[in-house]
């Protein structure tokens, strides 16, 4: 088998906030061009992951790889070069509400190169087109439904044509027909713009539509990694009650809530 | 007893470790305005002259009506004082330095920490629970460079040319009682605001105003910045906010007087 180019790895990761450990030695491989969904419930460490890969997060140990380069042990000018070779597409999306879309989608551009106005709104206007949301660009975030709103922070997050674009929960909130669409949307721009995604969701209907790979985390552990198909086959009772969301089975809420009770 | 060493221990380590995240600020905002410009980061012209808008040419009205009652308001206290020894005459240069030197600095301070120093603070902690800073942040533009930068430079240059509106109108207050109530002449009365006002009490004035300037905007900074838990986060943040403005502008306020009282600048 080829061997296949890696984009991001994260080695040996973990993370303790206030003395509870988060993650616990992650250690992922995530290949170029492909799609890499991280699932697992809520409060399992999904998010801080992602928040590490993007270097928002700084681990207790461990590192994060971007291609060949540390983003741990980065300087802030080696940071700041790095992650303008990524997008991110948050959970609120997390647009600017003072700039209209148009603004929100170039302010990258702005920020980061010198290229003329015009040649700035030319780029913008094909990022929306692709985002199908062509002549929205003078409307304000707040005019926008929650399904736009995405899609704007995905026309953000591409617009410096980057090589990696994170997802944080792309389709929360989202009614079932706009969750395919972004799906879809994710799929199309991986296949148009050569991106390698990683995706953080909860929503199993979204990680068998779009993911190449899963990997399911559970406490802060890696509990599986493997294709969609290696995943619906899972032998592990966890995976299993997780993406049939079964109230039986080792996860179990009750157990948690009455430790609360008798703790308290 | 230990109990008490302990709590006291706790609480000064959070004065200490806030103190340093504020001059950490401080310092990161000054270097983005004198050293940024150097590394190709240049400060964006247009937004701090939007800011200049929002902070200074929306403030008149408001600094003008608190410090125009509050200069008619100074010449009716001082008046009734003065008319027991006869000198009613003074109520003009009373009102003039007094404003100068303390009420018109102070007062227009005071008004724009509630006004702009809410205003950053609500809107930079929105912006950071809704995850608008991180993502500034991962598109790898510094919010600080971003966000303060401009405010800061609105607000050093707007305070003190508010401060000079809020001057003359407490002036002006004073003359709509001394003209029309106490019935001293118009012209003298305008002689006599000038006469004993110097120099001096104008520049102590208008220094003052520079660092009320950035304890205002750097307060709402600040707070904006380390905003955390949604609506309620934002609405604790603000209170805090101009709860601090306002005693900092009081305290720096009385350290500035007291350094020009007693090195007899």
């Amino acid at each position: 088998m080829q061997k296949q180019e890696v984009a991001i790895a994260v080695r040996n990761l973990v993370k303790y906030f206030d003395g509870r450990k988060v993650l616990d030695n992650i250690n992922l491989d995530i290949y170029k061009g492909e799609t890499f969904v991280i699932m697992g419930g809520s409060g399992c460490g999904k998010s801080t992951l992602l928040r590490h890969m993007i270097g928002a997060l700084t681990p207790d140990s461990g590192s994060v790889f971007i291609g060949d380069k540390g983003l741990t042990s980065a300087t802030e000018d080696e940071k700041e070069k790095i992650k303008r070779k990524f997008g991110m597409c948050f959970q609120s999306s997390a647009l600017l509400d003072f700039m209209n879309v148009e603004d929100n989608v170039s302010l990258p551009l702005r920020e980061h190169t010198k290229l003329d106005p015009e040649i700035i709104s030319i780029i913008v206007k094909m990022k929306l087109n692709l985002v199908g949301l062509q002549g929205y660009g003078q409307l304000m975030p707040s005019m926008l439904s929650g399904g736009m709103k995405k899609r704007v922070g995905l026309a953000r997050a591409i617009a410096m044509d980057p090589e990696v674009v994170f997802y944080d929960e792309p389709t929360a909130g989202l009614d079932p027909i706009v969750c395919a669409v972004v799906d879809q949307l994710i799929l199309d721009l991986n296949k148009k713009l050569l991106l390698t995604s990683v995706v953080v969701t909860h929503n199993m209907e979204s990680v068998f539509r779009i993911a190449g790979r899963v990997a399911m985390l559970y406490k802060g552990k890696v509990l599986q990694i493997g294709t969609p198909e290696e995943i619906k086959n899972s032998q592990n009772d966890i995976v299993q009650q997780f993406i049939h969301g079964r109230l039986e089975g080792p996860i179990n809420f009750d157990d948690q809530e009455q430790d609360v009770q008798h703790s308290g | 007893m230990l109990n008490i060493f302990e709590k006291i221990g706790i609480r000064v380590q959070g004065w200490i470790h806030i103190t340093t995240e504020f001059l950490n600020l401080l310092f990161e905002t000054l270097y983005w305005i004198f050293l940024g410009p150097f590394k190709d980061k240049p400060i964006k012209r247009p937004t701090v002259f939007e800011q200049m808008v929002f902070m200074g040419a929306s403030s008149i009205v408001i600094v003008f009506f608190v410090t125009l009652f509050t200069g008619v308001v100074l010449a009716m206290q001082s008046a009734y004082q003065l008319s027991k020894m006869g000198a009613v005459m003074y109520v003009a240069s009373l009102v003039s330095v007094s404003v100068c030197r303390e009420l018109g600095p102070v007062l227009t301070a005071l008004v724009l920490a509630g006004r702009i120093g809410a205003a950053i603070t609500a809107e930079l902690g929105s912006m950071k629970v809704n995850e608008q800073i991180e993502a500034l942040d991962v598109m790898a533009i510094n919010p600080v460079r971003f966000l303060v930068v401009p405010k800061l430079l609105a607000l050093f240059f707007m305070l003190p040319c508010l401060t000079v509106i809020g001057d003359l109108s407490g002036i002006i207050g004073g003359y709509i009682i001394g003209v029309f109530n106490l019935k001293i002449n118009a012209a003298l009365y305008v002689q006599t605001t000038f006469k004993y006002l110097t120099l001096k009490d104008i520049y102590t004035g208008l220094s003052k105003s520079f660092v009320f300037a950035i304890i205002i905007v750097m307060v709402g900074c600040y707070q904006g910045l380390r905003t955390k838990g949604g609506a309620v986060g934002v609405g604790k943040a603000t209170t805090v906010s101009v709860v601090t403005s306002f005693i900092l502008i009081i305290v720096a306020d009385c350290v500035i007087t007291g350094f020009y009282y007693f090195s007899n600048l």
